[in-house]
């Protein structure tokens, strides 16, 4: 799958569930050329703004669409790396603010 | 004046570590950087072990100037580090 099968697939199934990317779509180029990157070298499509452990169980909760996407989408209108966005997010009738990070600091790598 | 040392802890993977990354280019300012996804085994364990003394949930971009560790791509933050305008 390259990034443009990539981009088209997520778009539909995403957007679907609330979740748009981000307008500007050289930044989720970017971004999804990561995701692709990280499955081709750990297995699986683990967060592209985050250090993948390479061990599954213990990036669970890293594998896109992260579990911090639905919180962070509610509370700052965009997932961590801002792939995904809220619509409002992407009309600018909400501040656009840097994300924290959510993740626990003990599940941080190793 | 000499500038500060600088250095970027990065993943190459990372928007917001390209954005510091083309930040910092933009204020055509000297730095090392780390691309830490890229490190062999060894040397990433090394390398993480010393990221998590400054920043224990090991976030990306860490870039340090001089003394100050700013963790994320905070523009002004690293503005005011390197006494930019």
């Amino acid at each position: 799958m390259n990034v443009e099968q990539l981009y088209e697939f997520l778009k539909k199934t995403q957007e679907a569930k609330g979740y748009f990317f981000h307008k500007d779509k050289t930044r989720v180029f970017h971004l999804l050329q990561g995701l692709l990157e990280n499955r081709e070298r750990y297995g699986y499509m683990c967060c592209p703004c985050r250090l993948a452990a390479d061990d599954r169980d213990r990036d669970r909760d890293i594998i896109c669409p992260c579990v911090y996407r639905e919180p962070d989408v509610a509370e700052y209108g965009s997932c961590y790396c801002g792939l995904y966005v809220s619509k409002e997010w992407n009309e600018e009738t909400i501040p656009h603010s840097y994300v924290s990070e959510r993740r626990p600091p003990e599940k941080a790598s190793r | 004046m000499k500038d500060p040392d600088i250095k970027l802890y990065a993943l190459t993977t990372c928007i917001h570590c390209k954005d510091t990354k083309d930040f910092l280019d933009k204020c055509g300012v000297d730095y090392d950087c780390v691309n830490v996804d890229k490190l062999d085994d060894d040397e990433r364990r090394r390398m993480i072990e010393e990221i998590k003394k400054a920043n224990p949930g090991c976030a990306f971009p860490m870039l340090l100037i001089g003394p100050k560790v700013i963790i994320g791509f905070k523009k002004e933050e690293i503005r005011e580090a390197l006494n930019l305008e």
